[in-house]
């Protein structure tokens, strides 16, 4: 059963990475959309996002509720030592999540409206910045419970420069994956060709930061490459994100966009493949070498049961559901 | 301001908030789908305007009770992480039942937000009542939880070990249903009171009369059954109370020395060091006979236990008192509504009617705040009820009390905005919402 938590665990990380993530990335790139094509992009963008956009954040809160239950040790780890950017990260959740709903439920539609936006650009900026970081903190042997001092417990355990890079590779992938999932929304050739330069913009954008992110972990002494390239998986993973980017440039420059969306969402899961294959089951990798793992790290047996279960009936309930309101709209909008 | 204290101040205001967010989005859609039926029945406009004007305050109220509530399962951690890494595996259950039913809330809004003249009918308004149903199994099962902490159960606690852990007995723990309903009447109360305060004092500005007054009649039969509903839950809850928490009980009532025949008091101030109770006006052998049913029963007295295993006795009694004062004033007007109903009509187009439901806007709140004080304070000093302290559960982080400014101004701000988008909903009234309104004009909004 524990290896059904896990699951879920994992499957709700990526969905809130996919789906939350593209709909932060729908604000950040809206804010870096000239002022010419920002009402086109974000009239798309709102396309896109709106009848779902509460559901998509949902799957961070199931991700907690499964650590807190069923693995309280990361979880108290975590937001003892992370506390701060915890609490930053919050207030990007805050900030977003209402300035969208007053963006949109606002009854009269006055220069109200740029506050929200200005809110809403920041906050999706905000937000996936430090949830990179935080996950960068994880497995970047910054935490340490022994450390003394403020600084060292509480600062230094998220502050450094491969905890800044991942935030920027987080950005990078929510604006990548909010403008393919945007393409198939546009109504004519100026729209998508619109949206073809913004998704080929945002793939610089992950490649570059993307290479950042090797380049701080090599300066940090973090083996990040080894984690990456020493295992078939992580090899293979790779190699399959780098095939679905070329798929998607074709996919684009041919005009056929069906498989796009179900293409990015693989790249990204591949991603994460890569990123934590190497350590699993260890989740937390602590600055004086004990780590936390999913495995023995864990709640009581009859506790994770009651919890897979849960979770597995839950899923019944909500998949199809779910599944059924994403379809019903994309279906409406044709 | 000490950490400890500050973390504890910085999780009351949020779950302060919280409850007020969450309880008008569990109530709101009932009060939407009640709307939404009645327009499906009659065909009348009013109620189809009326229901997409609420069901606006719904997705405004979801959208903050859904950010609020992620970041109290935060904060959880951020400050009692000892308390959670104990008590998350047994008492978490609920949180994941909650997880789906919280989902299936959000796709159920959804749908119904974007879904006006584009499914069955029948499936779309199914949709507004799940949003309700799910809203209040949410509640539910958070109660469920915090009713854990006053009643702990589902493990056993052996040299400062949880042992033989059972997740689903801690979830029925005996606080879960005495709890549960009555915060789920203090909910529905709650609601009703201040949806028809906003609608009466419309009418009362003689605006969209009919409109309003639909709207009114709606918001007052849902403040109703809590009204009467409430003494009745609240009295489950405080047999129950008595039977597992003397000392709370005790509080609630300033009630000092062990007796029998023990007197209800009212009001007074009282004096935790002399041990007794000033200006207070008390009914004699009226709680004996509350808790067990039997005018000579015996109830135990605060100074039966250590000292300091006693709550602050001031906060919990003036809570309990404020409390009862808000519920027996609720459910006079209740009782003048229904009278006014049934044998004087004319009553019901009167201003004094209008204003009293006016001015009794914030009760249901007032008095829900005050339960739920009365329910947390009278916890003190558990976090687990006799198993263990508050401070020993608090976060060893230093500098809480930036974190507790912090959130009181994003709690305040956040208020503050939501007041400014209601009464910007309910200004909208005439354009947007009532189609009998020369300036009723659907069309300037896509949704």
């Amino acid at each position: 059963m524990i290896y059904v938590v896990i699951g879920f665990l994992w499957l709700s990380i990526c969905l809130y990475v996919i789906l939350g993530g593209a709909d932060f990335g729908a604000g950040i790139v809206e804010l870096f959309t000239r002022k010419k094509n920002r009402s086109k992009t974000k009239v798309l963008m709102y396309e896109s996002i709106a009848p779902v956009w509460e559901a998509n954040h949902m799957w961070l809160i199931i991700a907690i509720v499964i650590l807190f239950i069923g693995f309280p040790e990361i979880y108290t780890t975590l937001s003892t030592y992370l506390h701060i950017p915890l609490v930053l990260m919050l207030i990007g959740i805050i900030a977003r999540g209402t300035a969208f709903t007053f963006r949109h439920y606002d009854a009269v539609k006055d220069d109200w409206q740029s506050v929200y936006t200005q809110i809403f650009y920041f906050s999706s900026l905000l937000t996936p910045f430090f949830l990179g970081l935080i996950a960068a903190a994880t497995i970047s042997h910054s935490i340490n419970p022994d450390a003394k001092g403020f600084l060292d417990l509480y600062i230094f355990s998220w502050l450094n420069w491969f905890g800044v890079a991942v935030g920027f590779f987080t950005i990078a992938i929510c604006a990548y994956l909010a403008s393919i999932f945007a393409l198939r929304e546009t109504a004519d050739r100026m729209e998508l060709s619109l949206m073809i330069r913004k998704s080929k913009q945002t793939m610089v954008f992950v490649v570059v930061t993307g290479a950042l992110v090797f380049l701080t972990a090599y300066l940090s002494d973090i083996p990040l490459v080894m984690w990456v390239f020493s295992k078939p998986l992580g090899i293979m993973a790779t190699v399959f994100a780098t095939i679905c980017l070329i798929l998607i440039l074709r996919a684009m420059s041919r005009r056929k966009l069906l498989p796009v969306r179900a293409l990015a969402g693989f790249q990204i899961i591949m991603i994460l493949v890569a990123a934590t294959y190497q350590h699993n089951p260890n989740i937390i990798l602590f600055g004086n070498g004990q780590h936390l793992s999913l495995l023995e790290h864990v709640a009581a047996p009859k506790t994770i049961s009651a919890l897979g279960w849960a979770l597995m009936l839950g899923s019944v309930f909500i998949l199809p559901f779910l599944f059924y309101l994403m379809a019903s709209f994309s279906k409406l909008r044709k | 301001m000490d950490d400890f204290l500050a973390a504890r101040a910085q999780m009351a205001m949020s779950l302060g908030f919280h409850i007020i967010f969450s309880c008008v989005g569990m109530v709101m859609p009932f009060l939407m789908a009640f709307a939404h039926w009645k327009y499906l029945k009659t065909n009348n406009e009013i109620y189809k305007g009326l229901t997409k004007a609420w069901s606006k305050g719904v997705a405004i109220l979801f959208a903050t009770g859904a950010v609020s509530g992620t970041m109290l399962s935060f904060e959880l951690g951020l400050l009692w992480p000892q308390f959670m890494k104990h008590a998350g595996p047994i008492f978490g259950m609920p949180f994941s039942l909650e997880g789906t039913a919280f989902f299936i809330e959000a796709i159920a809004i959804g749908f119904f937000l974007y879904g006006w003249d584009r499914f069955n009918k029948w499936f779309h308004w199914f949709c507004g009542f799940l949003v309700g149903v799910s809203g209040l199994a949410s509640g539910i099962l958070v109660v469920a939880a915090n009713a854990w902490m006053n009643s702990p159960a589902g493990f056993d606690y052996v040299n400062g070990q949880y042992l033989n852990i059972d997740p689903i007995k801690a979830m029925f723990n005996d606080a879960w249903f005495p709890q549960a309903l009555h915060m789920t009447v203090a909910a529905f109360c709650a609601t009703g009171f201040a949806v028809a305060g906003v609608h009466a004092y419309m009418i009362l500005r003689k605006k969209n009369i009919e409109f309003h007054t639909k709207a009114f009649k709606i918001a007052a039969g849902f403040a109703l059954i809590g009204a009467f509903g409430a003494p009745l839950s609240g009295d489950i809850a405080a047999k129950s109370v008595a039977e597992r928490q003397h000392i709370k009980l005790a509080a609630m009532e300033a009630h000092f020395k062990t007796e029998k025949g023990a007197a209800f008091v009212i009001g007074g101030i009282p004096d935790e060091d002399k041990g007794e109770i000033k200006y207070a006006i008390k009914i004699p052998k009226v709680l004996s006979f509350l808790v067990s049913n039997d005018f000579n029963a015996e109830v135990k007295g605060l100074n039966d236990f250590p000292r300091d295993e006693w709550p602050p006795v001031m906060v919990v009694h003036f809570a309990f008192q404020i409390m009862i004062f808000f519920g027996v004033i609720m459910i006079i007007i209740g009782m003048i509504y229904l009278f006014a109903v049934f044998f004087k009509k004319e009553w019901l187009k009167k201003n004094w009617l209008l204003k009293t439901f006016l001015v009794a806007t914030p009760f249901g709140y007032i008095a829900l705040e005050a339960g739920w004080t009365v329910t947390e304070v009278g916890r003190q000093p558990w976090i687990i009820y006799g198993i263990m302290r508050t401070v020993d559960a608090v976060t060893p982080m230093p500098g809480i009390q930036y974190s507790f400014y912090f959130f009181t101004a994003v709690f305040v701000s956040l208020s503050f905005v939501i007041i400014f988008l209601l009464t910007r909903q309910i200004k909208m009234v005439p354009k947007l919402y009532d189609p009998t309104d020369p300036q009723f004009n659907d069309k300037q909004k896509k949704l």
